[in-house]
């Protein structure tokens, strides 16, 4: 008796005996493909709103507090910040050449190109703990005994304070509001960067299995499925920080402003 | 005839695009430091987003996929996130700003 019945004269089973990693829901390999990465993109979907939102509280507090916020991002480092952007992006050239070495069935290459891409991102990591060290330095980390001195200092023309030089008591008003608002540019600094950075960390925690597996020659031209969707992944991770960059670091830098 | 065979994009292109990021990361510093007035951000967003799209399309491979739902799906996110963002802005910037 016949348990087949109605799936047609030839077993899709058999076909799939060749195919170890073709699983028996799919009708073929393209279908498995394209299910996972399409996956994927619903994943990013929910991962762009989850970023969604707290770009919607960057944005509204940028246009309340301005000068607060262009004087916050003045105190990041710029060299500094453009040098880690470009080491992202050497990052994603790797996963990109990675998944076209599988393609083209490079082993070696493939590892190597790995390999490169969890460099990058440990050094794209380090840079941002030393960069979030000086924040801590500088007294710039909210409630941890946050201060906007510095900032008040060097920003007398951008906050008006030139021109409360004879009116010590609204002058000390407003160096207090500067002192809570900026604090909201921190807080959405490190909220940002953090989830930012916490997406790297676990990306370089896929990409260290995923080179596993690829030193493993689990990989072929035919199927590269895992390596092609941690990419999408980390290109993810790279576009965020592409926004992220300017946002932060790029608010006003014009001189003399 | 569709050629339902994934596509290998030639390593030159590659090394394109990840030149035209550098170039357009470095770009975007340098012209932060020029006075444009209202522009800086319009220019500094517009260098994002050109980057952001060659990521997409290139990187990510969306210019050659033969999976139909992954550009709808795509620009539905945007476009849901674009209504947050634009939606949220009208509210608050017709507000008195505490």
């Amino acid at each position: 008796m016949s348990d087949r019945a109605g799936i047609g004269e030839t077993p899709l089973a058999v076909e799939h005996e060749e195919r170890p990693e073709l699983r028996h829901h799919f009708a073929d390999v393209e279908q498995q493909r394209n299910a996972a990465t399409l996956g994927m993109w619903w994943f990013l979907g929910t991962e762009i709103m989850f970023f969604g939102g707290m770009f919607c509280a960057y944005l509204v507090y940028r246009r309340w507090y301005f000068p607060e916020f262009a004087a916050s991002s003045r105190s990041l480092d710029l060299i500094v910040g453009t040098l880690n952007t470009a080491v992202l992006i050497c990052s994603s050239l790797t996963v990109a050449m990675s998944v076209r070495a599988a393609q083209l069935g490079k082993r070696k290459l493939q590892v190597q190109l790995l390999l490169a891409t969890i460099f990058f991102g440990l050094v794209f990591l380090g840079v941002k703990a030393y960069e979030w060290d000086n924040k801590y330095k500088e007294h710039h980390i909210p409630t941890f005994s946050f201060n906007a001195q510095d900032l008040i200092k060097d920003n007398q023309k951008l906050f008006g304070l030139d021109k409360l030089q004879n009116d010590p008591a609204k002058l000390q008003e407003r160096e207090a509001e500067i002192q809570r608002r900026s604090q909201i540019f921190f807080s959405l600094y490190f909220a940002l960067t953090g989830m930012h950075a916490i997406h790297m960390v676990i990306g370089v925690g896929i990409f260290a299995v995923i080179t596993w597996m690829a030193h493993k020659g689990r990989f072929t031209p035919e199927y590269h499925t895992p390596l092609e969707i941690a990419g999408l992944y980390w290109h993810f991770v790279d576009i965020v920080w592409i926004y992220l960059f300017p946002l932060l670091y790029l608010i006003d830098r014009r001189p003399g402003a | 005839m569709a050629d339902h065979s994934e596509h290998v994009a030639p390593a030159g292109l590659y090394w394109l695009v990840w030149a035209i990021l550098i170039v357009a990361t470095f770009l975007t510093a340098w012209v932060a430091t020029i006075d444009l007035g209202p522009f800086n951000t319009v220019v500094a967003l517009f260098i994002a987003t050109c980057k952001a799209s060659i990521v997409v399309l290139i990187f990510m491979g969306v210019k050659y996929t033969h999976e139909k739902m992954t550009k709808p799906l795509l620009i539905g996110a945007i476009f849901w996130l674009l209504l947050l963002l634009v939606l949220s802005l009208t509210d608050y910037a017709s507000r008195y700003a505490g």
